[in-house]
């Protein structure tokens, strides 16, 4: 018992020594260094033994009042801590930006699992905690993989894939075998003194050593990875004894290198059209639509494990599949979960398994010093990658439409570290069958820090000073994705016209067959509709506006409009079911508490739906809610039921009660109606804010042209209402002449206050009242500028600003000429009551 | 007889220079003249009619490109009715690549001759400004094959990408303030970010070649 009391207080005492970073060894000071360290991994059944007769040795006379049961727990436990101690890690070297900002994270990573191995080394003696390759390839290294997958942008990839392969087959072989060559070649000549290696082994250790590691770099080139799969070739060579190699062997090898390597392909590809498929048909089951991903993602890599395939390549390939369609089958929310779980594993292993290559450094028993093979490896390793790359886009650069720069070679060759996938590999090896199997854990290693640390603190300062051409982190514009496709369109037409089949033509070729066919197959119908890629910008622009609008609202001090608006707007909603085909929910996710149930029952129409941004919602929604409930409760239909929240394991389910939602219709309705009368009767108000309703409503309009489409009682209330407004209408407050004067009388005696200040300033400013800064610079262009944000506008309101655009001299003059618009009502005065 | 041959000859040349098919000049201009001999004239019917591009929605800019006087290098506005060899090669042109020789300016020189041709198909009454309703008619086209979208999506998109060009180039106008439309500095400010290198080119198979695949349409 007091042992193992021991060992969590250590581990602790780690915890806060990372807290502190300041080395408060003092803890384990006391730790009998005799201690079999209990392992890490539950793979080592020893210390468990040891321990639970020690935890049975203490017999328990009478009932315990609290029992301390260290060894029930114990492996999970020490897990649960290890992965703490490593995120925490994180923490810390996050927190000093600017260290970060000369030192790679990694190689801040490993130098911190040197500190954390040491204290264990020092406590126990031995090290018992390390990367334990079984952990490593089935549990840390699948998410980073399949993070990358899902992450790949496909058509770079695609349309560089000869590049990628080249250098990812070509280059490894290239690598391994020269670097096996050589060192062999060294060894003869005798540079390393007494070596039991043979030439296949070195080959063996070139092919592990070889490739990149797509943990180390996160670049589109390296990351389909062979040598894993080199590795399993050369793995089975060696395996076979040298002697038993003839041709036909060598000739075998060859064959199941591409079989390893296609076969892991064509896995991960099945895997990722059956999570296509799946996700299809997940829409009752959305709470756990995500997981399908990663546990499909997952088997994919054990199956090809089984088979033994290349795992890697066939995880890396499930998820480049399947990421075009799940993306557009799922739900947005569960999209955004795939999305941030993926990162959140891929992240954690990473940090995981840097802090344990740190870690596993501290350990006497593995390293076995060699001069001459260490630094020749080294030196090698790094000759060898700059002869390789450099050849190999020279050949490239043949064929290649823009050829890869000398600066960028530069960087594909400086960039390549190694890491963990090394070493790992290295630690699989057949210690019977190789000798020197330690030798070559501990040059890995040394590879793996020089490449990580050395490489990486220089690599910053090297592409700053060779000018690298560095991704502009891109702002999303609407026009240049316009122009995008109208690129892709004409290079395909200037393909077609002069009658050569290009890439363009066989991207073409392929985007028809795959909308024929493949999405048809494995996507919703429903999903298919929003496939489009300017769409797609477009939606996240309207996103994106409606986010800072509310944003901007808040920051200045009032969101009570946005609030009141879509209270109203999703009883209308529920209230009208017949037209959820045609209603986009922009305001779905605003309003507090309706949303869920709306957003999950019906597959939101893609245009306006704010699932996009549900991260960043959240925290405004929680804040809102407070505000809202008052507020409905204050004037909204006293439903006998009232709102309970009902927990739920399968559905964000809420309160629909078909009555209550009609009364708040109607009320609302009828309030609308009064307001309307009322501002009639000319309560003009100052001009600024004539321009505020405007962007209200276009945030509304979605909802209003749907309105208006139907036939229902309420939309020729609509009507009427904009019938009688003069032709500015186009500043008719749908949207704030709905609730204002409903609420206004009511809630607040002060709301006759004047203009709230930010509106005044903004008036000052630049002649605009948007509550948006985004809008505040787009206003000012033509009445009908908010046409993003009211996307699918077809009511007679819309036309007339659309005609009022088209002809945008003459009548747009004459707009500015109209007297303010007498309809809508003063909305801040009512937000600023509200507030 | 001599001196029209030379002439001929010389003409080639230029348009071997301007075209930017520079490689084995002597070589090419021949190239050239046997083709511009061989191939009879086409007019808007025959690229219609080619199979391949029937499916693209912006077929009818990309072939009044081509019959766009201003594509042709020189200041001349309006539109051919049928286009011969040379003007073809022209068109051609804007969409050669860089090679690893091409300088900085004269790269830059490239990719603003291709924001022209770009410019000139969304300009279509040359006036030297994009209109919204031009912009407009663009993007409805561009989208209108991917069915689900509406019209009135199309608009909004293009509103929305009009409003943007306004408010990066004229970030601070009075309410009354019209955008007329997009002028070719503002359309180049717009794209500024965009990288042409690997989106405007075509991999011709060969410099040389280039002009007997041209050919091939015609024929």
């Amino acid at each position: 018992m007091r042992r193992c009391g021991y060992v969590s207080l250590r581990l602790l005492g780690l915890v806060l020594l990372i807290c502190l970073v300041s080395g408060v060894i003092r803890v384990n000071g006391d730790v009998a260094p005799t201690h079999q360290e209990s392992h890490l991994k539950p793979s080592e059944p020893k210390s468990n033994v040891s321990q639970s007769e020690h935890g049975h040795g203490s017999g328990i006379t009478g009932i315990p009042i609290v029992n301390f049961k260290w060894h029930h727990v114990e492996t999970p436990y020490l897990v649960a801590l290890w992965i703490l101690v490593a995120f925490l890690s994180k923490l810390v070297i996050e927190a000093n930006h600017h260290v970060t900002n000369y030192i790679p994270e990694s190689a801040l990573l490993i130098c911190f699992g040197f500190i954390l191995g040491g204290i264990v080394w020092g406590a126990d003696k031995v090290q018992t905690f390390s990367l334990n390759p079984t952990v490593f390839f089935y549990f840390l290294l699948p998410p980073i993989i399949l993070d990358t997958g899902y992450a790949m942008p496909n058509k770079l990839f695609f349309s560089n894939l000869g590049a990628i392969l080249v250098h990812a087959v070509i280059g490894t072989c290239w690598n391994a075998a020269s670097l096996g060559l050589s060192l062999w070649g060294c060894h003869m000549a005798g540079a390393m003194g007494e070596l039991d290696v043979g030439l296949l082994q070195y080959l063996l250790f070139g092919s592990l050593i070889a490739a990149v590691d797509p943990v180390a770099v996160i670049a589109v080139f390296e990351q389909v990875h062979v040598n894993e799969v080199l590795f399993n070739v050369f793995d089975a060579f060696v395996k076979l004894g040298g002697s038993q190699i003839n041709a036909w062997e060598i000739i075998k090898g060859i064959i199941s290198f591409f079989v390893v390597a296609f076969g892991g392909s064509l896995v991960g590809f099945v895997f990722g059209l059956l999570i296509s498929l799946l996700t299809r048909c997940t829409k009752n089951i959305q709470i756990i639509e995500p997981g399908f991903v990663f546990v499909l993602g997952y088997l994919a890599y054990l199956t090809a494990e089984m088979l033994s395939l290349s795992a890697i390549l066939s995880i890396v390939f499930c998820g480049i599949c399947c990421q075009k369609y799940i993306n557009s089958n799922m739900d947005e929310k569960s999209v955004h979960t795939v999305r941030y779980v993926m990162k959140v594993l891929a992240n954690g292993s990473e940090t995981i398994i840097f802090v344990f290559l740190g870690i596993s450094a501290i350990d006497k028993t593995i390293w076995v010093w060699n001069t001459g093979f260490i630094l020749l490896t080294l030196f090698f390793i790094f000759v060898y990658r700059f002869i390789g790359v450099f050849f190999l886009t020279w050949i490239l650069n043949k064929y290649r439409l823009v050829p890869i720069e000398f600066i960028d070679q530069v960087i594909m060759s400086y960039g390549g570290l190694r890491g963990a996938v090394a070493y790992g590999l290295a630690v699989l090896l057949d210690g019977t069958k190789i000798k020197e199997k330690n030798l070559m854990i501990c040059t890995t290693l040394i590879v793996v820090y020089f490449t990580v640390i050395i490489q990486g603190i220089t690599m910053k300062p090297l592409v700053t000073w060779l000018k690298v051409k560095r991704a502009a982190v891109g702002e999303l514009t609407l026009i240049e994705k316009v122009q995008n496709k109208v690129f892709d369109h004409l290079l395909v037409a200037i393909e077609d016209i002069s009658g050569q089949i290009g890439h363009n033509y066989m991207r073409d070729k392929w985007n028809n067959f795959e909308e024929q066919w493949m999405s048809r197959l494995l996507m919703k119908p429903s999903a298919r509709k929003k496939q489009d890629y300017v769409f797609n910008v477009f939606h996240q622009l309207n996103l994106k506006d409606a986010m800072s609008y509310v944003a901007e609202g808040e920051r200045r001090g009032s969101l009570e409009f946005i609030r009141n608006e879509t209270a109203f707007i999703d009883f209308k909603k529920k209230f009208g079911d017949e037209y959820s085909e045609v209603m986009p929910d922009i305001m779905a996710d605003m309003s507090d508490d309706y949303d869920p149930m709306s957003a999950m029952r019906r597959d939101p129409v893609p245009s306006v739906s704010l699932g996009m941004h549900e991260q960043t919602m959240n925290g405004m929604r929680e804040t809102e809610g407070v505000n809202s409930h008052h507020l409905l409760q204050q004037h909204l239909y006293k439903g006998r039921k009232q709102h309970r929240h009902r927990y739920s394991r399968s559905h964000f389910d809420v309160n629909k009660d078909e009555n209550e939602v009609q009364e708040i219709f109607q009320r609302t309705m009828r309030s609308r109606l009064e307001s309307f009368k009322s501002a009639k009767m000319g309560v003009a108000p100052p001009k600024t804010i004539t321009k505020y309703p405007k962007k209200d409503q276009g945030q509304k309009m979605p909802n209003g042209k749907s309105m208006d489409k139907s036939k229902s009682y309420h939309s020729g209330d609509e009507d009427f209402e904009f019938s009688e407004g003069d032709s500015a209408s186009g500043y008719d407050a749908s949207g704030t002449g709905i609730e204002n004067p409903a609420f206004m009388p009511e809630l607040d005696p002060m709301s006759q206050v004047q203009i709230p200040p930010w509106l005044a300033e903004a008036e000052l400013d630049s002649g605009t009242v948007a509550p948006s800064q985004r809008a505040q610079l787009r206003l000012p262009w033509t009445p009908s500028n908010l046409r993003r944000l009211a996307p699918l506008r077809i009511s007679t309101r819309s036309t007339d600003s659309f005609v009022l655009a088209d002809a945008h001299g003459a009548q747009q003059r004459d707009d500015e000429l109209l007297p303010p618009p007498p309809t809508p009502p003063p909305p801040p005065h009512k937000d600023d009551g509200n507030m | 007889m001599g001196a029209s041959q030379a002439r001929t000859e010389h003409k080639y040349q230029d348009l071997a220079d301007k075209t930017g098919l520079k490689k084995k000049r002597a070589l090419t201009s021949i190239c050239f003249m046997i083709m511009d001999f061989l191939l009879p004239h086409c007019s808007r019917e025959n690229l219609d009619s080619i199979p391949a591009l029937a499916n693209n929605p912006i077929r009818k800019q990309i072939v009044e490109a081509f019959f766009d006087k201003r594509n042709q290098h020189q200041d001349e506005v309006g539109s051919f009715e049928e286009i011969g060899f040379e003007q073809f090669l022209m068109v051609m042109s804007h969409f050669r690549p860089p090679t690893l020789k091409t300088t900085e300016e004269e790269k830059e020189a490239m990719r603003k001759e291709k924001l022209r041709f770009l410019f000139n198909m969304h300009d279509t009454d040359n006036d030297g400004t994009i209109t919204l309703a031009e912009y407009r008619k663009v993007v409805e086209e561009l989208l209108s094959k991917s069915g689900a979208i509406g019209q009135e999506a199309a608009k909004a998109i293009a509103d929305a990408a009009m409003l943007e060009v306004a408010s990066t180039n004229v970030p601070h106008m009075a309410p009354d303030d019209f955008y007329e439309g997009i002028t070719f500095e503002h359309f180049e400010q717009i794209l500024k970010g965009l990288e042409m290198e690997s989106r405007m080119h075509i991999r011709f198979l060969d410099v040389d070649t280039t002009t007997m695949h041209c050919g091939k349409s015609f024929s």
